[in-house]
């Protein structure tokens, strides 16, 4: 601890320990702690303890009187445990009866406070700190805190309880771990006595009658397996699955849910998986039974349709239909992508349910029995189950299907895109789901082109996407486009696909948002048209009766970053820009010049400091294609021979000087948004290690004209940044370059902008500060 | 309403009409909008032949199952409308409307078009309501009463949606996408529609719409006889309005935007296609004309214009005709048809709402209401589901509604019950003679204070007035109560009466007075005392036992 806090700690030791000063803010409280856990990573808790009195002289003063405010209390409990967590201090904290009297049933447990959530969970934080080693075991069992955690576990706090849960599975871990022994104990019988009580508490409770019980087991082996996976974590599962196993034949299952959870952290048997995957399945197998004429081939939904309590709850009230559905929906879509994922996956038939519910959704179902009828009812037009669906249809496209299916996954998705009932959440479902579904249809392995029947689907999908497009709704307008983008950039070079586009008129229409009264659908049309323009598929057709398509993109983009008055197109089309200068955009390698000096005069007087990072990008990218890639600063490179970059022209540098890059650097450089002046910092460290070589700097030092830059430079560090850099010599630039110290800056830029307001000194004095204020206020009242 | 002069002027009617005034105005416009486009082509000749059932069943599709075709009638006059609109009462929501006394009938807000209206009509004991076309989303007219409607025995539920299926926002947004779409690609928009009504939401939709789309230079054309007048009168209307348009009236702006839409010059309105409109017409439009039907107005021009454009598109809203049907005579068409029906009346969830909400005893509606929609047998959520199950009717059906009436009320005259005197005879409940006399009439009742004892007659034999009404006998008081026979022998011995003896019959006693030759027989409704010619006797003997009675 460094001399100055050391001095501060007395201070603030007796403000905590003294009831009539509030702390106000408990985030205070929280940063103190953090900073005496990073020094307890490198210091001795003991020494720290024996070198500053006034911290046990709070300690016993809170365990004398525990007259201080629940914080504080809960304060001193997580810092002794952080204190405990060594084992040295531990027994001299234990030598002084403060660990029992803090934790111990005489403890906090008896005080007032303990009805305090925040005082239970700093109990239970200090706990969980200190038990890091073999004497925190015994402490633990001898004090009867583990019969305590227990019970905390049907905390009224949530969060309270959930710690307690945490700090079993903490207990459990290090006592398997070796406790005492430092090597792990896999026999049952050798367990020591608070594994055992923790183990035998989670299979009583597995036991219970009551589902809340089964559920806090449940969580503890869930987080313990999620946690680990040792030899003793195979014992443990062996003498537990039987109970779990059990749980299935009950009726109904408790806890569903939070038992799906445990079998997909668990490397379970594959015949429990089974038994457990088929219970996750029922709510799907009734929907499917209820809505097919025919029994359908074979498959994993067959056996599990039985349940009864699955079909009441799915008619029960809309609500659970509702609820349970997307529950389980949204299991299935988390399960499909864990290793876990049961074998065989039921694709066919998941993917036959899945479709049903959806067109149950949108009324388009003939189902078969009555019970069909009702689900009809109560799902049409349910948004959420609507968005479930097609988030888990998004995910079972990357199985394999049969045509017919692939085919009624494309109908349904064409159903619900042109649906006027479709809510625009429900819209943005459907065009992801259906982008996916296009990627992975009929992969062919050589092949990245769309199927005949993608193709087809596309031909449906363009009237769609232009009725979308002209939507009164903006969000709709806005994610037809974001899915118009993202079909461009991967089917923007097949011909077949072009066709399709340009039969359409979906380019003008794209086209014809950029004037959108939204701004987010002006900026999704940047990003569109500037698709279209990079692939050549820019709409053909100028009507006369439409000005805009007349000039060019190039010309309406330049207007929209210099005119609009929201941020986000302008932020849009710089990264249109950048791309196109990055992929040699016709438009803008006609005069590179004139694109980047265009570019940087707007950006350079933006007031969105996202837009000026993005022209710092850009000028990146330009500066990137003159002088070649940044040399890389690794030590393994020092001998090799420096690659091909070559030494810029001293004409290039005379363009630089005239764009005006270096001024649109230097000025970003001392930008009020750290990041920008960041990226200006790297952006001129690059220019100084491309441009050593172009002149000595003894020769630039002398030159008059950097001597009037240096001055304006200095005005502008001083807040007069109006005044131009005039009309400089590139070698005037360079001096100036190397004049600045760039290396010290980057320093002094990378540390976050509050790192001074950050370090403990200052959090001591923030806190002393505000009970100063206390103390004068008392004075005044003598 | 269209068909109130049928009703009016052609069944001997001689009643009153009661009818909101947006209704009749509304009502006026839509009836002169009707005739002037069937006018506007008279025809030389009319063909009724066809009637005959021989010639009818020979027909094509349609026509041949066309049903009761012998009861069509050609379309009435606007004399005959002014006539029928003559027997219109006006009155407003909540003003109770006395039919001969017998019920009372309230207009109560339906929410679905200005002025319209449901229905209560009640008695003091029994309570109907009717619910006709009624809206729970928010439009232009007042929200729906519904708090007014609840404590009905029966509630009469008509004119839900006619389109279960399409949700009216949904639809807006359809209408609106594709007449942007359309204009963009420079095509031309035609929307068969009535005067009134939808329209007016459409034109509020389209005023907030047509900026962000970018359709600011687009001329929107209201062609319609009435456009004019629809459009001013509802902006007059402000008592039927919303609560939003209601307090714009106060600031003071018109409750309607489609008033700045007219003074910006983007909507446009005419009375029909000749005169104005053909000089100031410009493409691409948008056109909003009627009939609906496609088969009479200035729609059939534009039809003809545009039809053979894939440019343009023809964009039905109103759900009260087949579009197919609309469109089959102008087949083939390369126009483009979008069909977005917009009917804002109760859809099944909304009317389980309602039922929830209202709770009638019971639930009287037409018949289709109850099973799901032929074409979607298994939407089972597409019918009324409630309980007990509701009734249901077919056309013309007769039906008893399911209550009795028991209970009619009696007014009391204040004189009269001044003169009454309650006695208690139970715990809170009380009870007094009345002699009054029942005065009906307009099934009302009164009952008013008897008319004094008459005059002794006076010399002049000649009748009066007065001796027309009944003559009223001096009254004597009612006795109840019963007789205990042990204390009533006990007190005949205290008056002197011995050889006592006590009978019992079948339905009482009988007290025997042996040495009086006197009979008394007591029994639950009557007591008689029997001795012979001594009235003396009888008098004392009638007095004690009126001491057991209660006399009021």
């Amino acid at each position: 601890m460094d001399p100055e806090c050391s001095k501060l700690l007395p201070a603030l030791c007796a403000v905590l320990a003294d009831p009539r000063q509030l702390v106000a803010d408990d985030t205070c409280l929280e940063k103190l702690l953090d900073w005496f856990k990073t020094v307890m990573e490198t210091e001795s808790s003991l020494h720290l303890l024996q070198d500053h009195p006034c911290l046990m002289e709070l300690l016993s003063h809170v365990l004398k009187t525990q007259d201080v405010s629940p914080r504080v209390l809960s304060f001193v409990l997580r810092l002794v445990g952080i204190f405990a967590a060594q084992e040295d201090c531990f027994q001299y904290l234990q030598q002084g009866e403060l660990l029992l009297g803090l934790f111990g049933e005489t403890g906090a447990l008896s005080w007032t406070a303990w009805n305090m959530p925040s005082v239970r969970s700093g109990w239970i934080q200090g706990l969980c700190s200190l038990a890091h080693h073999p004497s925190a075991l015994h402490f633990l069992a001898d004090s009867g805190a583990v019969d305590t955690i227990f019970a905390l576990q049907g905390d009224p706090s949530l969060f309270v309880a959930s710690a307690a849960s945490q700090l079993l599975v903490h207990i459990l871990a290090l006592a398997m771990q070796g406790g005492a022994s430092g090597s792990p104990i896999s026999e049952a019988a050798a367990w020591p006595i608070c594994a055992q009580k923790i183990v035998n508490h989670v299979e009583e409770s597995l036991h219970s009658k009551a589902t809340p019980q089964v559920t806090q087991a449940l969580n503890v082996l869930t987080t313990t397996f999620g946690r680990c996976h040792s030899p003793w974590t195979g014992v443990l599962w062996g003498r537990l699955s039987p109970p779990v196993a059990c749980l299935f034949e009950r009726d109904p299952i408790p806890a569903v849910h939070s038992l799906m959870d445990l079998l997909l952290s668990v490397a379970s048997p594959q015949e429990l998986r089974t038994q457990a995957f088929g219970v996750l399945l029922q709510p799907l197998a009734c929907i499917l039974k209820a809505t097919t004429q025919a029994p359908g081939p074979p498959g994993l939904l067959d056996g599990t349709a039985g349940s009864s309590l699955t079909v009441d709850a799915l008619l029960s009230s809309k609500s659970a239909c509702v609820g349970l559905l997307c529950q389980t929906l949204a299991h299935l879509e988390e399960l499909q992508m864990l290793p876990q994922c049961p074998c065989p996956w039921p694709q066919v038939p998941l993917l036959g349910a899945t479709v049903t519910i959806l067109r149950l959704c949108d009324g388009s179902v003939d189902p078969s029995s009555s019970m069909g009828g009702r689900l009809c009812g109560t799902l049409g037009g349910c948004v959420r189950v609507q968005r479930a669906a097609l988030d888990f249809l998004g995910t079972l496209s990357q199985g394999t299907s049969p045509l017919e299916l692939v085919l009624e996954v494309f109908a349904v998705l064409l159903k619900t895109l042109e649906s006027p009932e479709s809510s625009p959440t429900v819209l943005k479902k459907a065009f992801q789901a259906t982008l996916r579904w296009l990627q992975n249809s009929h992969k062919t392995p050589n092949c990245s082109d769309l199927s005949p029947d993608a193709l087809l689907f596309l031909g449906e999908l363009f009237p769609i996407l232009q009725k979308r497009l002209c939507s009164p709704c903006w969000e709709v307008r806005d994610s037809a486009l974001e899915f118009l983008t993202h079909l461009i950039r991967h089917w923007g070079g097949q011909a077949d696909f072009r066709e399709a586009l340009h039969s359409s008129e979906v380019p003008t229409l794209a086209r014809q948002l950029l004037q959108d009264p939204e701004s987010y659908v002006r900026a999704s049309a940047v990003g569109t048209a500037g698709q279209l323009s990079s692939r050549g598929l820019q709409a053909t057709s100028a009507s006369p009766e439409n000005p805009l398509a007349q000039q060019g993109l190039l010309m309406d983009l330049m207007h929209i970053l210099s005119t609009d008055s929201e941020g986000f197109p302008r932020r849009a089309v710089l990264r249109v820009f950048t791309e196109w200068l990055r992929d040699g955009h016709a438009d803008v390698i006609r005069d590179t010049e004139w694109f980047v000096a265009t570019v940087l005069q707007a950006v350079s007087r933006d007031l969105d400091w996202e837009v000026r990072m993005q022209g710092l990008e850009l000028a990146q990218v330009f500066l990137i294609q003159a002088m070649g890639q940044p040399s890389l600063h690794c030590p393994y490179t020092v001998g090799l021979p420096e690659a091909t970059s070559p030494r810029p022209h001293p004409e290039f540098l005379q363009t630089l000087c005239r764009l005006p890059l270096f001024e649109f650097a230097f000025c970003a450089l001392l930008d009020c948004d750290r990041p920008v002046a960041q990226k200006a910092c790297d952006l001129l460290l690059f220019l100084r290690d491309k441009t050593t070589h172009c002149s000595g700097p003894q020769e630039a030092g002398d030159s008059p004209n950097s001597a009037s830059v240096e001055a304006v430079l200095q005005r502008w560090r001083e807040g007069e940044q109006g005044q131009p850099l005039g009309d400089l010599e590139p070698e005037a630039m360079l001096a100036i370059l190397r004049s600045l110290d760039l290396e010290g800056l980057q320093g002094k830029l990378a540390k976050s902008s509050d790192h001074v307001e950050k370090s403990p000194q200052s959090l001591l004095q923030d806190m002393l500060a505000t009970v100063g204020i206390l103390e004068e206020n008392e004075a005044d009242c003598y | 309403m269209m068909a109130l002069p049928y009703i009016t002027e052609h069944t001997g009617f001689t009643g009153t009409v009661y009818a909101t005034e947006p209704t009749m105005q509304i009502g006026r416009l839509l009836m002169e909008e009707l005739v002037n486009f069937i006018e506007r082509v008279p025809k030389a000749q009319s063909a009724s032949l066809w009637k005959n059932k021989d010639i009818q069943r020979l027909l094509p599709s349609p026509l041949k199952d066309a049903v009761e075709v012998s009861t069509w009638r050609r379309c009435y006059t606007m004399q005959e409308v002014n006539s029928a609109l003559s027997k219109i009462q006006l009155v407003g929501y909540s003003q109770k409307i006395e039919l001969f006394g017998a019920v009372q009938v309230t207009p109560l807000s339906s929410g679905y078009a200005l002025g319209s209206s449901n229905w209560i009509i009640q008695s003091h004991y029994e309570k109907v309501s009717y619910v006709s076309g009624s809206s729970l989303l928010t439009t232009h007219p007042q929200p729906m009463d519904q708090a007014s409607l609840k404590n009905s025995d029966v509630l009469v539920l008509t004119g839900l949606t006619q389109i279960p299926t399409a949700n009216p926002d949904g639809m807006v947004g359809e209408f609106c996408s594709n007449l942007a779409l359309t204009v963009r690609n420079g095509g031309n928009v035609l929307v068969p529609c009535y005067p009134s009504g939808v329209i007016y939401d459409l034109l509020e939709c389209l005023y907030q719409y047509i900026d962000s789309a970018g359709l600011s230079n687009i001329p929107f054309y209201f062609i319609s006889p009435v456009a004019n007048s629809s459009l001013e009168f509802s902006q007059i209307f402000a008592e039927w309005l919303c609560h939003n348009k209601q307090s714009k009236v106060y600031l003071p702006e018109p409750p309607f935007p489609h008033a700045e839409l007219i003074q910006t010059n983007k909507l446009k309105h005419y009375p029909s296609i000749h005169g104005d409109f053909s000089n100031d017409f410009r493409q691409p439009c948008v056109v909003f004309t009627g009939h609906p039907s496609l088969r009479f107005g200035d729609v059939v021009h534009f039809m003809e214009l545009w039809g053979k454009s894939s440019l343009n598109t023809v964009i039905f809203t109103e759900p009260d005709f087949s579009y197919l049907e609309a469109l089959a005579p102008y087949q083939p068409l390369a126009m483009k048809c979008i069909y977005c029906p917009i009917d804002t009346r109760l859809n099944f969830i909304q009317v389980s709402k309602l039922l929830k909400e209202v709770q009638p005893l019971h639930v009287v509606c037409p018949e289709q209401y109850t099973q799901p929609p032929p074409a979607q047998s298994h939407r089972m959520d597409l019918m009324i589901d409630c309980q007990p199950p509701a009734m249901s009717y077919r056309r013309a059906e007769v039906l008893a509604l399911p209550f009795k009436r028991r209970y009619e009320k009696i007014e009391i005259m204040p004189e009269l019950a001044d003169s009454l005197v309650p006695m208690e005879i139970k715990p809170g409940i009380s009870l007094a003679t009345v002699s009054a006399v029942l005065h009906t009439k307009d099934n009302k009742h009164v009952l008013q204070p008897p008319p004094r004892p008459t005059q002794p007659p006076s010399s002049k034999k000649r009748k009066r007035v007065s001796e027309d009404v009944p003559d009223c006998k001096v009254l004597k008081p009612l006795l109840s109560g019963s007789i205990p026979v042990e204390q009533f022998v006990q007190t005949l011995e205290k008056h002197g009466f011995s050889d006592i003896k006590v009978e019992d019959t079948a339905k009482g006693h009988i007290v025997l007075l042996q040495e009086a030759e006197t009979l008394i027989q007591i029994e639950e409704d009557s007591t008689h005392i029997i001795c012979d010619n001594d009235e003396t006797l009888r008098v004392r003997l009638r007095d004690l036992v009126l001491r057991f009675l209660q006399k009021f």
